[in-house]
């Protein structure tokens, strides 16, 4: 492996530890839900200050289970993905036909004597 | 995490649309700005709304015991600058707004505030600030996003402190408890945002040095040194 993929690797691996490791941990065992949302947590909090304060407005649209919404969620992280990874490889790609392209340069004609 | 459908007060509402809305308008035409004078941004301009997509995507789980998700905002902000990102994230917002019921269209001018100008802008701060003092160009990208990700729910926790004061220890308490929720729990997901902020910027420093030099993130200098350092 190059310097360079080691480095990249190690970048991913810290951040797959720090997702990890409170989970392994088990930093949400002292919570009624262990591992809820935060926003969900603030609709508590403000339900304990403010107890009689309700919402004024629902979602036009909402999932209607929560294995729809990991779906929506799951296709948004997709279509995010989808782009970079386009991103990249358009980048490599065109890299790669410059490269091509000047080695060819390089070495003369080499297109007229492949033809020949 | 943003706040939910609802959950700010209308006049506070509607108070945080009206701050945001000249920030996004001025980011729409930052953004035609770009495109128009620099086409081949264009790519790169998807890549960075991309990388927002995917992480706020990702609710991870964090030290305090709940889950939450970094913003990818600055990565975006110290690419394009953070007005074009004031775009972008708004975007992102809409589209979980709309469809994931995931803050809401009434919090939209809110969450827009937090994280697609208050975030972008200090993290571009920050890391023009540490490019200035001679930092490596890694070391300000980090910085740059984890600041930019941290402060995004510094104000969201504002944001409810001041729609929600305390009855007995007013807005500090309220800080205080919507702070813990918040912004403790996005410490750690700030420091993965910061690195995976670098890893796409190192990335991007092997296969778009030419963006990266027109966008002034990388200098010949840099870009050199880098690759002997690589070589």
């Amino acid at each position: 492996m190059s310097r360079n993929a080691k480095i990249n690797t190690l970048l991913l691996a810290l951040v797959a530890a720090l997702a990890v490791l409170p989970l392994a941990l088990g930093l949400g065992d002292h919570k009624e839900e262990p591992f809820a949302g935060a926003d969900a947590e603030a609709e508590t909090a403000i339900t304990e200050i403010e107890p009689d304060y309700e919402p004024w407005f629902s979602p036009l649209y909402e999932p209607p289970s929560g294995e729809i919404e990991s779906a929506l969620f799951a296709l948004q992280a997709a279509l995010g993905a989808g782009v970079l990874a386009y991103y990249f490889g358009v980048r490599r790609g065109r890299r790669q036909g410059e490269e091509r392209a000047a080695a060819r340069a390089g070495s003369g004609s080499p297109a007229a004597d492949a033809d020949a | 995490m943003h706040i939910a459908e609802g959950y700010l007060p209308p006049v506070h509402a509607a108070a945080w649309g009206v701050a945001s809305a000249p920030f996004v308008v001025h980011g729409v035409r930052a953004l035609t700005r770009e495109v128009r004078a620099n086409p081949e941004s264009t790519l790169l301009l998807g890549a960075s709304g991309a990388f927002t997509f995917v992480l706020s995507a990702l609710k991870l789980p964090s030290v305090t015991g709940s889950c939450s998700h970094p913003t990818g905002t600055g990565l975006g902000a110290i690419l394009f600058r953070p007005p074009i990102m004031a775009v972008l994230g708004t975007i992102t917002l809409l589209f979980q707004a709309l469809l994931l019921a995931h803050g809401g269209l009434t919090t939209l001018g809110a969450n827009v505030f937090s994280m697609a100008i208050v975030g972008p802008w200090a993290g571009y701060g920050t890391y023009v600030l540490l490019k200035r003092s001679g930092a490596p160009l890694m070391v300000g990208v980090f910085f740059g996003a984890f600041v930019a990700d941290l402060s995004t729910y510094c104000v969201t926790s504002v944001q409810l402190a001041v729609a929600f004061p305390d009855p007995g220890s007013g807005i500090a308490g309220s800080l205080a408890k919507f702070g813990s929720i918040f912004a403790v729990t996005q410490i750690p997901l700030a420091v993965s945002e910061g690195l995976l902020t670098v890893l796409v910027v190192r990335l991007l420093t092997q296969s778009s040095k030419g963006d990266l030099l027109r966008l002034g993130v990388l200098t010949r200098t840099e870009s050199k040194r880098r690759e002997e350092a690589a070589a």
